[in-house]
């Protein structure tokens, strides 16, 4: 019979090393279970500092009037507008140019070759590029060398560029997760590898892909420095893609940096900020399940 | 008859033609003046990007075919732009550097500089060497100029700022000698700067830091050498500290940057000014 | 070769978009570059590193302190972000119950799309006071870690989640039908499994943490000095160039653009060193 506590080859004897593994476990999750309330904690601080001053100047008119008095007064429709542009032009742009080259990088290059190495430390690098330098770049490329001027395409193109990296990379992670069994079976079934791809990787690799966008999404509607220089300060109704419009965060910026007496408005501006986030992210979720028609996450 | 009817043709000229010069004098400005169309784009400070925002706006109003795109980048973007014609319009909240003599500056509103103090510090008022000497690091504790015994935290602006350089160049330091413990960029990081710190002390816009503290911000200008630091006494001239905000322009303004500019400038236009906390050029 | 036209098609058009990716870099590293040779062309590049101090007004361009500033906060926020980060998504995937889950990634995506303003505005107006009383003057290195760390922390946590969700059932089936614990299955098999996720996100969130500029602008106090302890102020290269860009001209601004090139130079050697890291490492 086996004595629990006799020590075996290795020193230990079952009972303690039962012990000491039940007590690891049970340590873990302490831990981890510290760890998400310390995150939430601190999110709800956060949040609730945006909510308690901002939430005075909310209404209707705050929402569908334009800016008065340098943004002291009145609303922010024309900002809002010029905003959901901006993402729209970097979505448009990146969504090809990114699931494009996360496509290439894990299908369709060997995992050692040059190339891929090459984009993909090109794409570590441009992931580091301060917000800034991006903006200014943008102004001297977007603005004049291409001859945009201060616009809502420059604004999103710049934008287009910095969400990139982000985007790729959590792309490229998805169809690398995507077990290989799957494309030895649809190559054994006789299926082109452009079919492959569309109907069978692309919807397995959904939780990479999502995450990308959602981390390219935020990425994009939280810059203010870049946007500064390319899509511009003017609060007025754009009428173009050509139109300078300032987007959500530079609004923000403006009124709790630079106007006097902005700070109330600039509160109610990020609260408006976060709903719209949260709308935008619950849409993109909604949009890759239905149409996917795969349950992207585990839970 | 023939003498009659040439009388008649003489006179009826006549009427017409004083008729018609009386129309066109009367009506012949507001031709010009609704005739004034095109894009005006400013680039260059952002301490007047909203003020100019605003008078764009009210500019656009009274000429619904123009429109005035205000851009900012700071004042030494906007006096580049300026020169290479990037913009129509530069802001500068700064007076000419000796090496742009050449461009055309004008001059639509001044802003006072004053210090301010956590409304929390006993001290009421400090002397210009008492600040001076904060500054250079050589009185470090606010118990040696009547405040409580706390180590003082010195606010300093970024290099480059013309409200630095005005400071710098009333009290008479070099910005290497001034010792800071937190460096800021925009007024209003000065203001909650000094908010958050009790033993803080920081330079700003008259105009800014009056209506932070009026609202309830815990903040208090010091005056200066006596004089209160209110944009009154900015504009009466008894406060020492001011910097003009400017236009720039690469040569003398025609058509529609011209009649900006006099818009800008006209009386009509000081309640703008003065809302957006900045001291109108005249009365 | 593939017998399908639309394959070979497709190759092409994707191998013409990630030139694309590739050819932007190249473009900012020379606009960077060209900007940056003026002051290159008068100076040299060693006064940026032994000059005394840096007063541009004064023709002195020392950037060696805030190249310490912005890598020490880049290190100390990935240091405490990358557990944390890995730890909330672990929690999300293995240790919450559904409803629970769905919620907390639900937050996490939220914080990451809070501008980099508002984190800032917090920072200087809720987080700095409180510092201040610990040891003036509050807005210091701590701050800034504190600060970047809550920024970068969603990127990681939502690669690890993604990650996880896609390591195979089977994996987890058979750790349980082998009788291991929930810490042995992490330890031993997840975490394993989903390195070559865990790994890019750590490159995006560094990347991310050495490149803000209006957060850290706002909470380190922007004094141009090598930080001698957590509390003091420092500035970044990133706050640099946002600071003095709106005043500079001439030289001075071409001497901020320096400071970008060298931050491309550090990011650049960042990412060869991920890359001789991974090498047979990461990807099977």
């Amino acid at each position: 019979m086996n004595d629990l506590n006799a020590p075996d080859a290795t020193g230990h004897s079952l009972r303690a090393s039962g012990c000491s593994v039940r007590l690891a476990d049970r340590l873990a999750t302490v831990v981890i279970w510290s760890v998400a309330l310390a995150v939430t904690a601190v999110f709800v601080w956060i949040v609730a500092d945006i909510v308690v001053h901002g939430y005075k100047e909310i209404s209707w008119a705050f929402l569908t009037e334009e800016p008065r008095k340098a943004g002291r007064a009145g609303g922010i429709w024309p900002i809002l507008v010029s905003t959901v542009l901006i993402l729209a032009v970097c979505i448009v742009v990146a969504l090809p140019l990114g699931v494009g080259t996360a496509v290439l990088l894990a299908e369709f290059t060997p995992i050692d070759s040059l190339f891929g190495r090459l984009v993909r430390r090109a794409l570590d690098v441009l992931a580091g590029v301060p917000s800034i330098v991006f903006g200014l770049f943008g102004n001297a490329f977007f603005c004049h060398v291409l001859g945009m001027g201060f616009s809502i395409l420059a604004g999103g193109m710049t934008l287009a560029c910095m969400v990139l990296p982000i985007l790729i990379r959590a792309t490229e992670e998805g169809f690398r997760s995507v077990p290989n069994e799957y494309r030895l079976g649809a190559a054994a079934l006789g299926l082109s590898r452009t079919s492959t791809l569309f109907r069978l990787l692309i919807p397995a690799a959904v939780p990479g892909l999502v995450a990308g966008l959602m981390l390219g999404f935020g990425r994009a509607i939280a810059e203010t420095a870049a946007l500064i220089f390319t899509s511009g300060y003017v609060d007025r109704m754009p009428e173009s893609l050509m139109d300078s419009g300032r987007s959500l965060s530079i609004h923000i910026y403006d009124l709790s940096m630079n106007v006097t007496g902005g700070t109330r408005n600039a509160y109610a501006s990020a609260l408006v900020l976060v709903v719209l986030l949260l709308i935008i992210n619950s849409l993109a979720f909604w949009i890759a399940e239905r149409f996917l028609h795969r349950r992207i996450v585990v839970v | 008859m023939r003498n009659i009817n040439a009388n008649v043709f003489k006179t009826l000229r006549q009427v017409f033609a004083i008729s018609a010069a009386m129309f066109l004098l009367r009506h012949g400005n507001i031709a010009a003046e609704e005739e004034l169309t095109g894009k005006l784009v400013l680039t260059g400070s952002s301490t007047i990007a909203p003020l100019a925002s605003e008078l764009g706006k009210r500019f656009e109003k009274q000429h619904p075919k123009v429109r005035v795109d205000v851009q900012t980048g700071g004042s030494s973007r906007g006096v580049a732009d300026a020169r290479k014609g990037l913009a129509e319009i530069g802001m500068a909240s700064r007076a000419a550097n000796d090496d742009e003599k050449e461009l055309k500056f004008f001059t639509i509103a001044t802003d006072g500089v004053c210090v301010i103090l956590n409304k929390d510090n006993p001290v009421q008022a400090l002397t210009d060497e008492h600040v001076a000497k904060i500054y250079t690091g050589k009185i470090t504790n606010w118990k040696d100029v009547g405040g409580n015994d706390a180590p003082i935290t010195v606010v300093n602006k970024a290099e480059g700022r013309s409200t630095l350089e005005l400071f710098c160049h009333y009290y008479k330091l070099k910005n290497s000698d001034i010792k800071a413990h937190v460096v800021v960029g925009d007024n209003e990081q000065d203001i909650k700067t000094c908010a958050g710190n009790a033993n803080a002390i920081a330079y700003v816009s008259i105009g800014t830091a009056q209506s932070d503290a009026d609202e309830g911000v815990a903040i208090k200008l010091l005056p200066m050498n006596g004089v209160d630091a209110t944009v009154e006494n900015v504009r009466l001239g008894k406060f020492p500290l001011s910097r003009p905000l400017n236009y720039v322009l690469k040569s003398e303004p025609t058509g529609l940057p011209k009649a900006f500019i006099e818009f800008s400038q006209a009386k009509e236009q000081y309640d703008i000014v003065k809302e957006n906390f900045f001291v109108p050029l005249g009365k | 070769m593939s017998r399908w036209a639309s394959d070979f098609i497709l190759v092409w058009i994707l191998r013409a978009l990630a030139a694309v990716s590739g050819v932007i870099v190249f473009l900012i590293a020379a606009f960077l570059a060209l900007e940056s040779f003026p002051v290159l062309r008068h100076v040299g590049i060693a006064v940026f590193f032994t000059d005394n101090g840096w007063h541009p007004i004064d023709k002195l361009y020392n950037l060696s302190p805030m190249l310490l500033g912005s890598l020490l906060s880049m290190a100390g926020s990935v240091l405490v972000a990358t557990p944390l980060g890995i730890l909330s998504a672990v929690f999300c995937q293995y240790y919450a119950p559904p409803f629970l889950a769905r919620q907390f990634r639900r937050l996490i995506e939220l914080l990451a799309g809070i501008p980099s303003v508002v984190y800032g505005l917090w920072g200087l107006v809720v987080l700095a006071p409180i510092i201040n009383r610990i040891h003036p003057p509050g807005q210091c290195l701590l701050t800034g870690i504190a600060i970047l760390t809550i920024m970068i922390l969603p990127t990681i946590a939502l690669m690890a989640d993604a990650s996880f969700a896609s390591v195979p059932k089977q994996f987890t089936h058979g750790a349980a039908a082998l009788g291991l614990t929930r810490l042995g299955t992490l330890r031993h098999i997840i975490l394993p499994a989903a390195r070559s996720g865990l790994f890019t996100g750590v490159i995006l969130e560094t990347g991310r943490a050495i490149g803000e500029t209006m957060a850290v602008l706002m909470v380190c106090g922007n004094v141009v000095q090598v930080p001698g302890s957590l509390f003091d102020s420092m500035r970044t290269l990133t706050a640099n160039i946002a600071l003095e860009m709106a005043y500079a001209h001439g030289d001075h601004r071409s001497a901020l653009f320096v400071s970008g090139l060298i931050l491309m130079v550090v990011i650049v050697l960042l990412a060869v060193a991920a890359e001789i890291l991974s090498k047979g490492q990461i990807y099977e």
